[in-house]
């Protein structure tokens, strides 16, 4: 074996070896010993290899040169590398337990009803409905003559209602905003009428003296019953799901003819799978009652038209199985947190 | 209205089930909202036999019955009724056996006596009112047969909901011809009756009674029949039976005759005791102001003018429509009878009916409108049940004052209207076959002519146009058979209106800065608010808001009592304000928005929380006021700031909202804390409450500004300013003394603890300088900061203690 060969080997085994030392370097300072100990300029041993460089044939030399600088440089990216590992665990150490709770910007909530409202309204937008308002102080003849409820009708009994002293009523319904605005618009009218009206009813548990109340009208040449039943099927259906069906049952409000009660029955989740649930009562409806598009200078025999009312806190009830209407008025922050989120 | 399915069956001539019967009725638009088995309470009782009656030896109003109840051997039973006779045959509940109304019965010791049971009155049995003795049955009866079979009391009753609009519903017969064609059969023993009708449209007499109308426009027919010697005494059992089951008390044989036919028929009628009539005469008039009657009920009314009455020559004798008067009313004693049957203007018994506030079955009817061609017809079958049942000798003429005989209305109905309408097409057959069964007769003319529909009497007030023919054909077709086929629709008119639209964007906004959302009630007490109710639920509300922030505080004393610190609620609702002599109602409402807080803020447990301060306040609020009432809304301090506190507000904490055009629309501050119930531990409470505009511009008009091409320069002063200079004062002679180069003021630090000056405060202002053509040099820019800097020693008295580029 020629001395550049031998060196050569020399080397190599230098290598090797300065890896292992690497390998088992527990922390810095030993790394550092290993550098020093083979990559040290003065005393370090590949240094000490080379000094024999000088006994070889010049032409040997870069052979060798070349075999040196590559275990430098290999010795020194794996002291390198080995140095980033202690970095990066020393770093993990003193890194955050990042179980902690985070710091929570404030968000509040809208109120259960509200979300019910917002979430009614979004479906009927769909449809193409605008949102009209009138004021809660109404006189009798925009809460009942004008919807064809004269005043000495039984009919006038079914909402009790609350006068003010110095004349006029709360609105029972949001009904005279439907008057108030086929009065101010022309027909094609597409509106939702959202609010809060008041009846001399006892608090208890199904019933507050003021509620939010959201109807809704259409008038239009051409409006038939089949498009009225076919616009309230379309809300149950985007409103609980697409399986939910409706139900009209006859019944009778001095506003609309024909009228009805909405029922609808939805699919919930049963103990073996979806069933269906049982009827329930959302809203009253109806064709617009010609007396009423009298009453605001429409003409009955160009236009009809449908109207449609529901109360959102009941309707907020069963979809957030609440049980008592009295909760929503409690403003109690345990409750309403639970509400809490953008919507 | 209560329905008994065996009264439908004997009318229809048919058995019917009940289920059947509530599931078609509601399928027709009267749901039925419970159904009780008049038999199922009743099971345990048995028909008795008394054998034996001995007086009590230790009490004087009990006796000792021997009762065979067919169970083996007869026992004895102790009964305190004083009807109670040997050979009798009564209700009897054996021991064990549960009342009605849930009592179990136990063998007892009465006053030293062994009772096995009980023999029980009518109301015991829930049966009726009688509780002055025990029930007797008429007839022979095997001892232990059933009780419910023996009496025939097997029946259920379903209380139907007739909507107002349907009078003819509130008698059996109308409900039966929802059902099918039903037929009105015969009383037993009961002779077949045809009056001869004595008419005038004013007046008439005949058999010793005169008839007058003065009112002929509240009262468009009475008619009238006189029976003399009749016998009163109860009503056969199977006429009791039937008015028991409906939950009607069983008088005597002629007022029960007159309450079958009101049940039967719907058609209230009258009988009056003819002896008691004085000057022979009944005359149809308004009350006299003052007048008082004393009804049936044994109540004392005072009329007026507006009130039809019946009366005699001299008086009131029947509140027409509603109740009879006392006296005149049929007795035991009563021999004569005269039997009125009429029909009244529904608003005329209404509007009396609320006067007085008198609710019964009568006026129930009348008000609903009863068959405006029924009064003969139900005249002539009460005098049936009243013959069967009571005897006499009828007058065979009919006083009959008929100031508008009635005239049917005819409809003519169009196929197509029809089609428009429904969006169904219905043949000429089908509509008849739907119309005809409900009494509506149709008269086919010419070919694609219009159908003639004649209206019976007992729809002549809900039937008037051939819309409600129309609504007839969609509810007797059935609702669920149509389609829900969606057509096209063009959009509407109405714009979205904007204050929903600015209510939408505060709802997210406080949501965003943690407000939880409140619903609080309208009517609060009176120091709260103007405008008041008339008919007030609770007379400690009696007014509606005119704040909402009262509300909404003592929402959060209640969240505060139960120990949440952090609140934080907001409220969009309504004030009310009064408005004199000004408006249709005189009420001025304005929708507002009002907010609470208080307790601490961004609680972390690293630290760094604190409790919500009046600049977290003043932060939402200008976030708020600029989103209802545009970039130009600010807060100010209180007018009244300086001069004492203003009510509910902390001296000196107060500040009101104003517009772009200074005119205030809220306040917001720290609310005095001392009215408030709050816990010992609660800190500062910060609130506002802000109207919104009535038609708010929610347009989002902006032009987007291109961004700057050059660098800006900041330059800081550290000022020593008197601490009675407002912050605002500074910012505008910076702004005024900067000239066009200065872009933005800013304060950054505020300090006037130790090593300032008393009076003093120390502050930090940082000013940015921004061309848009060029970058600004030094030179200027700290030209600029040297004119500003002089500007505030000269007009604000402040002093630099430094500046900092």
């Amino acid at each position: 074996m020629s001395d550049v060969d031998s060196l050569i080997v020399e080397l190599r085994a230098l290598l090797d070896e300065a890896l292992e030392a690497v390998e088992a370097a527990a922390d810095e300072a030993a790394l550092e010993a290993v550098r020093v100990g083979f990559l040290g300029r003065k005393d370090g041993r590949i240094s000490g290899v080379l000094r024999g460089l000088g006994a070889l044939d010049p032409e040997d030399r870069p052979r060798v040169g070349q075999e040196a600088n590559r275990v430098k440089e290999a010795l020194q990216a794996r002291i390198d590398e080995a140095e980033a590992a202690m970095d990066a665990a020393r770093e993990a150490e003193s890194a955050p337990d990042l179980t902690l709770p985070g710091r929570s910007p404030r968000i509040g909530g809208a109120h259960p009803v509200s979300r019910a409202m917002d979430e009614i309204w979004s479906i009927f937008r769909a449809l193409g409905f605008t949102r009209a308002r009138g004021p809660e102080a109404e006189t009798e003849w925009y809460n009942f003559e004008a919807l064809n409820t004269p005043l000495d009708h039984p009919a006038a009994d079914e909402q009790d209602t609350l006068y003010l002293e110095g004349g006029g009523l709360l609105r029972s319904h949001t009904s005279p905003v439907q008057i108030r605005t086929m009065l101010a618009h022309d027909p094609p009218i597409r509106i939702l009428a959202p609010g809060w009206v008041h009846r001399r009813d006892t608090y208890d548990a199904t019933h507050t003296p003021s509620f939010l109340q959201i109807e809704g009208l259409v008038i239009d040449e051409g409006v038939t019953f089949v498009d009225f039943k076919a616009t309230l099927a379309e809300f149950a259906r985007r409103y609980w799901g697409a399986g939910t069906r409706i139900r009209l049952r006859p019944s009778f409000f001095p506003f609309t003819e024909p009228s009805a009660e909405v029922d609808v029955k939805r699919v919930v989740e049963g103990p073996d799978g979806p069933v269906e649930s049982d009827w329930l009562e959302i809203m009253g409806a109806g064709m617009v009652d010609p007396a009423v598009l009298e009453a605001v200078n429409i003409d009955p025999d160009r236009y009809s038209g449908f109207a449609f009312g529901m109360g959102p806190a009941r309707i907020a009830m069963l979809k957030y199985g609440v049980d008592d209407l009295r909760t929503f008025f409690e403003s109690d922050l345990r409750f309403l947190r639970q509400f809490a989120g953008v919507r | 209205m209560k329905v008994s399915r065996r009264w439908l069956e004997s009318l229809l001539g048919t058995e019917l089930q009940t289920e059947e019967v509530s599931e078609r009725l509601a399928d027709l638009g009267f749901p039925v909202e419970s159904v009780v088995d008049v038999a199922e309470a009743l099971a345990d009782i048995v028909v008795a036999r008394v054998r034996e009656v001995r007086q009590h030896p230790n009490a004087d109003k009990l006796s000792l019955c021997t009762v065979d109840d067919g169970s083996g051997e007869p026992f004895q039973v102790v009964c305190g009724a004083p009807n109670v006779r040997a050979g009798g045959h009564y209700p009897f509940i054996p021991v064990g056996g549960v009342l009605p109304d849930g009592t179990k019965i136990r063998k007892a010791k009465l006053r030293g006596e062994v009772s096995n049971g009980m023999l029980c009155s009518a109301r015991e049995l829930g049966l009726g009112q009688d509780h002055a003795g025990i029930l007797a049955l008429d007839g022979d009866y095997e001892p232990g047969s059933s009780f419910v079979d023996a009496m025939a009391l097997g029946d259920e009753v379903l209380d139907v909901e007739v909507t107002a609009n349907r009078g003819d519903l509130l008698g059996h017969v109308g409900v039966a011809r929802e059902l099918g064609r039903p037929e009105i059969r015969p009383i037993p023993g009961a002779p077949e009756i045809r009056l001869e009708p004595i008419s005038d449209p004013r007046e008439v007499r005949t058999g010793g009674v005169t008839l007058v109308n003065d009112v002929p426009e509240l009262c468009g027919r009475f008619t009238g029949a006189i029976v003399r010697g009749v016998k009163v005494g109860p009503s056969p059992d199977w006429l009791q039976m039937r008015l028991r089951a409906i939950g009607a008390r069983p008088i005597n044989n002629v007022v029960d005759a007159t309450n079958w036919v009101l049940f039967e028929l719907g058609q209230p009628l009258h009988a009056y005791d003819l002896s008691k009539l004085r000057g022979s005469e009944v005359r149809i008039r308004m009350a006299r102001d003052g007048e008082t009657v004393r009804t049936l009920d044994e109540q004392e009314h005072e009329l007026d003018a507006s009130m039809l009455v019946i009366a005699d020559a001299e008086r009131t004798i029947d509140i027409a429509g509603i109740m009879g008067e006392l006296e005149t009313a049929v007795s035991d004693q009563t021999t004569d009878i005269f039997l009125e049957c009429a029909h009244f203007d529904p608003a005329s018994i209404r509007r009396t009916k609320k006067a007085l506030g008198i609710q019964s079955d009568a006026g129930y009817r009348f008000e609903r409108y009863v068959d405006a061609d029924g009064q003969a017809r139900a005249l002539e079958r009460c005098l049936e049940v009243i013959l069967a049942t009571a005897g006499g000798e009828l007058h065979p003429e009919m006083l009959d004052v008929h100031p508008r005989p009635f005239d049917p209305r005819t409809i003519e109905l169009g196929l197509d209207r029809v089609e428009r309408l429904l969006g169904v097409a219905f043949e000429t057959a089908t509509i008849i076959e739907l119309l005809e069964p409900l009494g509506f007769a149709c008269e086919v003319g010419a070919a694609g002519g219009p159908l003639r529909v004649t209206v019976p009497g007992w729809r002549a007030a809900d039937v008037t146009r051939p819309v409600d023919l129309i609504e007839e054909i969609a509810r007797r077709w059935g609702y669920g058979r149509f389609p829900e086929a969606a057509a096209a629709y063009r959009p509407g008119t109405v714009p979205d209106h904007p204050l929903f639209v600015l209510e939408d964007r505060i709802r997210d906004l406080l949501i965003g800065f943690g407000f939880f959302e409140a619903q609080t009630p309208t009517f609060v007490p009176e120091s709260e608010g103007e405008v008041r109710l008339s008919n007030p639920m609770s007379s400690e509300e009696p007014v509606l808001r005119r704040e909402i922030l009262p509300s909404l505080l003592r929402r959060l004393e209640y969240n505060l009592a139960r120990g949440l610190r952090e609140v934080a609620l907001f409220e969009l609702a309504t004030s009310f304000r009064a408005i004199p002599d000004c408006g249709d109602p005189p009420v001025a409402e304005e929708a507002r928005v009002a907010l609470v807080s208080t307790g601490p803020i961004g609680l972390h447990w690293s630290g760094g929380d604190r409790v919500v301060d009046v600049w977290d306040l003043k932060g939402w609020a200008e976030a708020l006021v600029r989103l209802a009432w545009g970039p130009g809304a600010a807060l100010r301090p209180g007018a009244s700031d300086r001069d004492g506190a203003r009510d509910g507000w902390r001296a000196g904490w107060y500040m009101e909202v104003v517009d772009e055009a200074g005119d205030v629309r809220g306040v917001a501050g720290q609310v005095e804390p001392s009215p408030l119930d709050l816990p010992p531990w609660a800190g500062a409470v910060f609130a506002l409450e802000v109207g919104l505009p009535a038609e708010p511009d929610v347009s989002d008009a902006r032009t987007a500004r291109a961004l700057p091409t050059h660098p800006g320069s900041d330059r800081d002063l550290a000022l020593l300013v008197p601490s009675d200079v407002a912050a605002a004062r500074i910012e505008a002679v910076a702004r005024e003394a900067g000239g066009a180069l200065l872009v933005d003021v800013t304060i950054f630090d505020r300090y006037d603890g130790e090593g300032v000056p008393e009076g003093m405060a120390s502050l930090g202002w940082r000013f940015r300088y921004q061309a848009a053509d060029r970058t600004l040099t030094d030179e200027e820019v700290d030209a600029a900061t040297a004119r500003i800097a002089a500007a505030l020693e000269e007009e604000c008295g402040a002093r630099i203690r430094g500046r900092d580029a």
